[in-house]
């Protein structure tokens, strides 16, 4: 594998993240009935920073969660067992509006575990995505509501979402898978 | 009809010969041992270069099966894997179905052995009738028949009454009989299934204490002493029993002994395989035992290597540890096993190691001249074994009806080559050769 | 980068795991906790994957819990029971074996009064085999439930003191509990009757105590095993109330232990005997616990077992495509 070659910056991160947020409220009107979740792992620090733009912007507390889709996808087996990290949505969610928040869009094969695994926890008025990079290559007819980045690739290379919470910093990386 | 078995190395523990010498045997005995002989004309040589030549080999303890167990084994089959492991001849054990208590049984058993004419086969009578325990079977019947049994046992029934095992041995010397008592105290074997120890431990089965074994040797032999009977003690397995019977020979006692091939060599961390191959009575037992078991093999105190050779359908063994039954097969992998396991290790000299083959349990019963000296008018029942040939056990090799092997996969060197029966032979270059008669033996001795 | 979980191919005897395996099935049985608890929905994990519960000996409890860890799990479970020896009707262990692989189970879940059932089993199939207690052998998920219980009590394992007192040597729980808590660097110490203690156990690298008063006073847990009564007309002790008198756990000795220790039993319990009914009842035991905690430890095996076992039924492929692989 080639070294990585870095694609955004922190700082084009930090501008994303908050035109998102803008956009967010923009199409939702405000504040109101919003729940963030995010998308185990990198998605759940994403969701959190971005509750804490949005409660800068408007001045709300917009609750937050953690989704781990692990035991909804669809390709258990082929590889080994992935690890299961908390799901944690701490507001019922009948009512409102979950956006739910992750790194990257590629196949859409997570974001329809993780439509599955909202199933179980409640039934909200509407379900929204939010994601920083979309690739394209979609397997299924899913897309996202609010994209940061749309980075066309191949459909072998890999893109990586660095979030300093996870990663030590923020950015987004190429990677080449070599031949 | 003559044979010369030229140059091979002769090991007769009866005579004491170590040496290369060539071997005529002509019209089924051994006419003429020497250094070098000529080749008389009408004479087939065999090349023994290499190559042990021993009297044939003798088993005090053998599951033949016939009658009642044809399933896995029966007297034709068990001859031919008899012969294939350089025997000439087995001693059939009583517990088949019927009990071989009564004239016709031990008869039919002996008839049987000569029609197959592969291995004389030698029955055991049971110490009591139906193996139960209680009344004895008609011991000097069975001595006056045609089979002359002098050998009792109730094969893996211990005689748990005491007074009944004291009147046995009392009773058999009235014929110089044997008994032969499996040394197994019962009470402290219930639901036994493997050696009692680290390894029955952390497998979670219910042990087999080797006191349990030496409380009964222990029994049987002051019994034996006090009345002057003779005692024979089957499979030994443990480093105590192995000192209780040094102990009761020096004190005099009228007491022989047996070790089997595998407790010379397996020990009980293979179960740990839950393999019920491996599942045997008496159990394997640890290498201390082991080490014991060769020492005493090598200082006299075990007179014979005995197999042991049990048989099983597939079925049977192919049950949970739990159910399966004890025993796995012998006759044809003992010398490999003995040779590897202790000749080979340098435990004992092949002289020795021969004689616990022959000599030894044939000073145990009557076998009619079997395991006897290589002299001339001898009857040539002669074994010639190839100590180097390196082997690897095949259960779907072996002659037996059965394939329980529990040295399946394992190397052994050392092997049978040839077997003759009174001067026949019952293995030829590794074949078994059935006994019928032969269009074309004159013309292979013409050659 | 994604990290995988070590890989676990079967579940046949503590034995066999290292301590990377075991606290990846604590870690995962942490998460899938709530679905056994029944906070939150099944999961459709193991969809379209058959796990068969083979029951050779009778346990409705045992059966139960792996009914229930597949059922969360959405696994199809399909239930063999059959009493005794299969000798008895007139065919092999094997062939009972060779029977369940022709069904195309992609799990077996065994429970059988013979040790090593399983791993005889093991050789005849080549699914992935958990063992629910085989003889006096192995009761490897029951091990992995009860550190899994002590671990969200007491944390981190390490340095803890573990007492296990009753009748070590007829225990299938007792000798896959000591391996588990030792691969998580418990000190265990046993009590019990002389006759009830298994030969050469001071190979077990635990220590051995002959008061059980000696020791309650250190121990994090007081775990009581199960003493069937009938033990004692086989002179292993004399009495059941000799038996509660020196060995069984009493509301004077759990007095003497400290404030935040357990007391635990694999159930079911003999109450008046190896534990005394208001220990049982007590805040300190945590025996109910454990029985819901047993369901996600088994959930946690499943997923373990099953997520990294390729599918049985092979992706449907023509057959042309088929020869070129192989050419």
């Amino acid at each position: 594998m080639s070294s990585p070659a870095r694609i955004l910056s922190a700082d084009d991160v930090a501008r994303m993240l908050k035109r998102l947020a803008h956009e967010l409220l923009e199409t939702n009107h405000g504040a109101d009935g919003l729940v963030l979740v995010g998308i185990q792992t990198r998605g759940v620090p994403l969701a959190r920073r971005l509750a804490a733009m949005i409660e800068r912007i408007e001045g709300t507390e917009v609750p937050t969660g953690a989704l781990d889709v692990t035991l909804f996808r669809d390709d258990l087996g082929s590889r080994g067992p992935k690890p299961i990290h908390p799901t944690d949505v701490p507001v019922d969610l009948q009512g409102r509006t979950v956006v739910l928040v992750d790194d990257v869009l590629y196949t859409g094969r997570t974001i329809r575990a993780a439509l599955d695994a909202l199933n179980e926890l409640g039934r909200p008025d509407r379900i929204k995505l939010v994601v920083l990079v979309d690739r394209g290559h979609r397997q299924l007819p899913i897309r996202a509501d609010h994209v940061g980045k749309n980075l066309p690739t191949a459909y072998g290379d890999r893109i990586r979402v660095l979030v300093a919470d996870v990663d030590g910093e923020d950015g987004v990386v190429a990677e080449e898978v070599s031949a | 009809m003559r044979i010369l078995l030229r140059h091979g190395r002769v090991l007769d523990p009866a005579a004491g010969t170590d040496a290369v010498r060539d071997v005529l045997v002509v019209d089924g005995s051994v006419a003429e041992v020497a250094d070098h002989l000529d080749t008389p004309s009408d004479t087939e040589v065999i090349d023994c270069d290499g190559l042990w030549v021993t009297p044939g080999f003798v088993d005090l303890h053998t599951h033949l099966r016939e009658p009642g167990g044809e399933g896995a084994e029966d007297i034709a089959t068990g001859s031919a894997a008899g012969a294939a492991g350089g025997y000439t001849a087995l001693c059939a054990m009583a517990n088949t179905d019927p009990v071989c208590d009564a004239v016709p049984i031990a008869d039919m058993v002996w008839r049987r052995g000569r029609e197959v004419g592969l291995v004389d086969v030698f029955p055991v009578g049971s110490i009591t009738r139906g193996l139960r325990g209680e009344e004895l079977s008609p011991f000097g019947e069975l001595h006056g028949s045609a089979a002359r049994v002098d050998f009792f046992s109730d094969d893996g029934i211990p005689l748990a009454d005491a007074l009944v095992m004291r009147r046995a041995l009392q009773y058999a010397t009235a014929f110089d009989a044997v008994i032969c008592n499996h040394a197994e105290e019962p009470d402290l074997t219930a639901d036994a299934q493997m050696n009692e120890g680290a390894m029955s431990s952390v497998l979670g089965l219910p042990g087999w204490p080797h006191e349990a074994e030496e409380v009964m040797i222990a029994r049987d032999l002051i019994l034996a002493g006090g009345v002057g009977a003779r005692l024979h003690v089957p499979h030994v397995t443990t480093a105590g029993a192995v000192e209780l019977i040094r102990l009761a020979k020096q004190r005099g006692v009228r007491v022989t002994a047996e070790v089997t091939p595998h407790h010379l060599l397996l020990t009980d961390d293979l179960v740990a395989s839950y393999d019920p191959v491996f599942k045997v009575n008496p159990p394997v037992r640890t290498d201390a035992d082991v080490q014991a078991l060769r020492a005493a093999l090598a200082d006299g105190t075990i007179d014979a290597v005995a197999t042991d050779h049990a048989p099983h359908v597939p079925e049977l063994k192919d049950q949970e540890w739990e159910h399966a039954p004890c025993g796995m097969l012998g006759l044809e992998t003992a010398f490999g096993v003995v040779n590897t396991a202790v000749i080979r290790a340098g435990v004992l000299d092949p002289l020795q190691a021969i004689a616990r083959f022959t000599t030894g349990p044939a000073g145990v019963r009557d076998l009619a001249g079997h395991g006897g000296a290589i002299a001339a008018g001898r009857p040539a029942n002669l074994t010639v074994l190839d100590p180097e040939r390196t082997w690897t056990v095949d259960g779907r090799a072996l002659h037996s009806r059965a394939r329980n092997t529990p040295y399946q996969g394992r190397e052994l060197t050392g092997r049978a080559v040839h077997t003759l029966l009174r001067g026949r032979f019952t293995l030829r270059d590794g074949e078994v050769v059935p006994d019928q008669p032969s269009t074309t033996s004159t013309s292979e001795v013409a050659q | 980068m994604t990290d995988w979980l070590p890989h676990i191919p079967r579940l046949i005897s503590i034995e066999e795991l290292d301590t990377e395996q075991v606290t990846a099935v604590l870690d995962t049985a942490e998460q899938l906790l709530p679905i056994a608890q029944r906070r939150r929905g099944s999961v459709p994990t193991l969809r379209g994957k058959v796990v068969c519960n083979l029951f050779l000996e009778d346990s409705t409890r045992t059966r139960l819990s792996f009914d229930l860890a597949a059922k969360r799990l959405s696994a199809e479970v399909i239930n063999f029971s059959a009493k005794g020896s299969s000798v008895s009707k007139g065919e092999s262990f094997k062939d009972t074996a060779l029977t369940l692989d022709a069904m195309g189970v992609d799990c077996v879940v065994v429970r059988s009064g013979s040790s090593g059932a399983p791993l005889q089993l093991a050789g005849y199939l080549d699914v992935p085999i958990m063992n629910a207690g085989d003889g006096w052998h192995q009761h490897p998920t029951q091990a992995l439930l009860d550190v899994f219980t002590m671990r969200r009590h007491l944390g981190d394992l390490t340095g803890r003191r573990v007492v296990i007192v009753g009748d070590v040597l007829h225990s299938r729980v007792a000798r896959s509990e000591v391996q588990a808590l030792k691969l998580l660097g418990a000190h265990v110490t046993l009590v019990a009757p002389p006759t009830l203690l298994p030969p050469a156990v001071q190979d077990w690298g635990v220590e051995v105590a002959r008061d059980l008063d000696e020791v309650v006073a250190d121990a994090d847990v007081l775990y009581a095993l199960r003493v069937q009564r009938e033990r004692m007309h086989r002179a292993f002790f004399p009495s059941s109330r000799e038996y509660a008198r020196i060995w069984g756990v009493t509301g004077d000795r759990v007095a003497r232990m400290k404030p935040d220790a357990l007391v635990m039993h694999p159930g079911p319990m003999n109450r008046g005997v190896e534990i005394t009914g208001d220990v049982a009842d007590s805040d300190r035991a945590v025996i109910t616990e454990q029985v819901t905690n047993g369901i996600a430890v088994r959930m946690a095996c499943l997923y373990l077992l099953l997520a990294s076992h390729p599918p049985r039924v092979e992706p449907c492929v023509p057959p042309a495509a088929r020869t070129g692989e192989v050419a």
